[in-house]
């Protein structure tokens, strides 16, 4: 049997500071995008509840020691949603919180798509879509092959799932049944130029991962228990590689953004005026956040 | 003037039908496995191409780290840089023109932007790939890779220094990129031959022209500086096989003691190694320069020596080039 490490359990208790810490991260997120004044908004806040799960509940790892070499890894192929995984780093420990503010520019570790060099914390340096996927194969090949108690997780968008070079990956991965590697897509139906379905269909995606030889697991990728029950689940299949495909809604937490591919490609500040003016975008969004859409009245309750 | 000491060319060099004929790739197998076996942490990866390449040679002795990827160079490239994420030094091989020439956006992101140890093994490069046809035939690999940050780019010479060339790209730091090609040539150069990535060796002495030559076709420009002895001109030779870094003093040097440079590679002459040298000269030491190499055109069926000859390719179409930049020449 091959050396599995066990994710732990997840309270009730542990569930609610969680959902809490997904949204201080978007504030911090929809923050720092505005100071930037480009970047992407819909993407990343559609990520927010995954990548809070992954790095305060999923993950072997440690901030003080992020080469440590046991660690799980964690790949983000779709790089543009980089942004995310910032924030949800700076509130893990990996470096202060002020540096968010550096997003984008001259001399920042925070490039604008994720930069390994920059941080070898990042794992990989991506961008480019779609290659992440074999990277995260290569990986996890060797982690396999020497017994590694390390697993490796690669968060992927759908949109970039039409790039060729994904399938490559998926094939080697099917044929040498990499039960160390967890891909998690990102299915928010969006890309820049419009809808996925009318982009470059996807669907019918499971069966496209089954026939690749891949474990499909179907999520709502707002939901904390059911992301984390599904890594639990990933870890317990050995045969085969594992892809969670997590339904989300892009611009998830924020009201006017959600589910507008208008909000893919631009920050609070530049975004459409339809609901609000420019001026106003990241105030009104941080508003909402807050009284968290409107469930209760005040910031203070 | 003749070939100096150093050089410790084989010493029947002038003597083709003496030496043996092989491919350089053949020495690319044999440097993987003489560095499979210095070091534990190396890899080799093969696009569907393992015994043309010569990556079988590593499979054979070192089956454990052999991988076979299938026809996806695009993944060739960007599995082999996670595994070098994991502090494995991985060779990919395949034909150059596929690898690089069809994932060259994995190698820059995935191998240079993350500056790993990725190899990148371009077999079959250059026309004389032979009735393969232009499609196999990669010409504009040189230019691919030099342009990228962080590569490193050797085309050797021979068999052997091919060999050499392997072993130190699998010592290096970072990515490095070795072409090499499929034909039978002549091995002229001995073990006692210096090679060091960064440094050109003078083959031949001479302060008329300088012939600079990379690949197999430095062969051809020793032969063509033996047929312009006989008209007087006396001409220097220099194996440029470390194209990226280039030995710029070695250039440079050839530049201000003979005048004038022509430089021969089995690649396009715009922006391959001739292009390096006159970036190189423009900016330090102005001569004229005449390139050979294809010239902006691919190339088509036939047999090898038979492309090299119609392609201009050969110690005649070296001579010629000599004779039209001495008269260029101040």
């Amino acid at each position: 049997m091959p050396h599995v490490r066990d994710i732990p359990t997840l309270t009730e208790k542990k569930l609610l500071s969680l959902e809490k810490k997904a949204n201080l991260i978007r504030q911090d997120l929809l923050q720092m995008l505005e100071t930037a004044g480009s970047g992407h908004s819909a993407g990343p806040l559609g990520l927010a509840d995954i990548f809070t799960a992954l790095y305060f509940h999923v993950l072997d790892h440690d901030p003080k020691k992020p080469m440590w070499k046991d660690r799980d890894r964690l790949l983000l192929s779709c790089g543009h949603v980089a942004p995310i995984r910032y924030a949800t780093m700076a509130h893990a420990g990996y470096f202060p919180k002020s540096e968010l503010k550096t997003l984008r520019k001259f001399g920042s570790k925070l490039q604008g798509h994720p930069e390994y060099l920059m941080m070898p914390a990042l794992e990989s340096t991506s961008g480019p879509l779609g290659d992440g996927s074999p990277q995260s194969a290569g990986m996890a090949y060797i982690g396999k092959k020497e017994g590694a108690p390390w697993h490796v997780y690669c968060i992927m968008s759908d949109g970039e799932l039409e790039a060729g070079i994904t399938w490559e990956a998926a094939m080697f991965a099917g044929k040498h049944a990499l039960h160390n590697l967890t891909w998690i897509i990102d299915r928010n139906n969006i890309q820049i130029d419009g809808y996925t379905e009318d982009i470059m269909p996807l669907e019918p995606l499971r069966d496209k991962f089954e026939a690749f030889n891949f474990e499909v697991v179907e999520i709502d990728g707002h939901n904390i228990r059911e992301f984390v029950d599904a890594c639990e689940y990933s870890k317990s299949v050995w045969e085969r590689p594992v892809v969670i495909i997590a339904h989300t809604i892009p611009g998830r937490g924020v009201d006017f953004m959600e589910f507008d591919f208008k909000w893919h490609g631009v920050p609070p500040g530049s975004g459409p005026e339809d609901k609000y003016k420019k001026p106003n975008q990241l105030n009104e969004a941080l508003k909402e956040l807050r009284t968290l859409g409107g469930k209760i009245e005040s910031e203070s309750e | 003037m003749t070939v100096p000491k150093t050089a410790k060319l084989n010493p029947a060099w002038r003597k083709k039908e003496s030496l043996k004929q092989i491919p350089t790739r053949n020495g690319f197998g044999e440097g993987l496995v003489e560095a499979g076996k210095a070091d534990k942490n190396i890899y080799v990866l093969s696009a569907d191409l393992t015994e043309s390449t010569r990556a079988q040679m590593f499979k054979d002795v070192f089956p454990e780290r052999f991988v076979q990827m299938g026809v996806s160079e695009q993944s060739l490239a960007a599995v082999a840089a996670g595994m070098a994420l994991t502090g494995k030094t991985v060779w990919i091989a395949s034909y150059a023109c596929f690898s690089p020439g069809r994932n060259w956006e994995q190698i820059r992101t995935t191998g240079c932007l993350q500056r790993v140890n990725l190899k990148i093994a371009g077999a079959h490069a250059g026309v004389s790939v032979g009735p393969d046809g232009a499609t196999h035939q990669m010409t504009e690999d040189i230019a691919l890779m030099r342009v990228l940050p962080e590569m490193k780019v050797l085309v050797p010479c021979d068999a052997i220094e091919t060999r050499k060339a392997t072993v130190a790209a699998s010592k290096m730091k970072g990515p490095v990129y070795v072409r090499f090609a499929r034909s039978g040539s002549p091995v002229f150069t001995t073990e006692k031959t210096p090679f060091e990535v960064g440094k050109a060796q003078v083959f031949r002495t001479g302060n008329d022209v300088a012939i600079i030559g990379c690949g197999p076709l430095v062969y051809e420009a020793l032969m063509a500086a033996e047929e312009l002895s006989k008209l007087g001109i006396e001409a220097r030779v220099i194996n440029n096989v470390s194209i990226k870094p280039m030995d710029e003093k070695t250039i440079i040097a050839a530049a201000r003691e003979c005048g004038a440079v022509v430089t021969i590679e089995e690649a396009q002459a715009a922006a391959g190694m001739g292009g390096a040298v006159c970036e190189l000269l423009a900016e330090t030491y102005p001569v004229p320069v005449e390139r050979i190499g294809m010239q902006d055109r691919f190339g088509e069926s036939g047999e090898p020596r038979e492309l090299l000859e119609a392609f201009g390719l050969t110690a005649p179409a070296i001579v010629k080039a000599v004779k039209k930049i001495m008269k260029r020449k101040a």
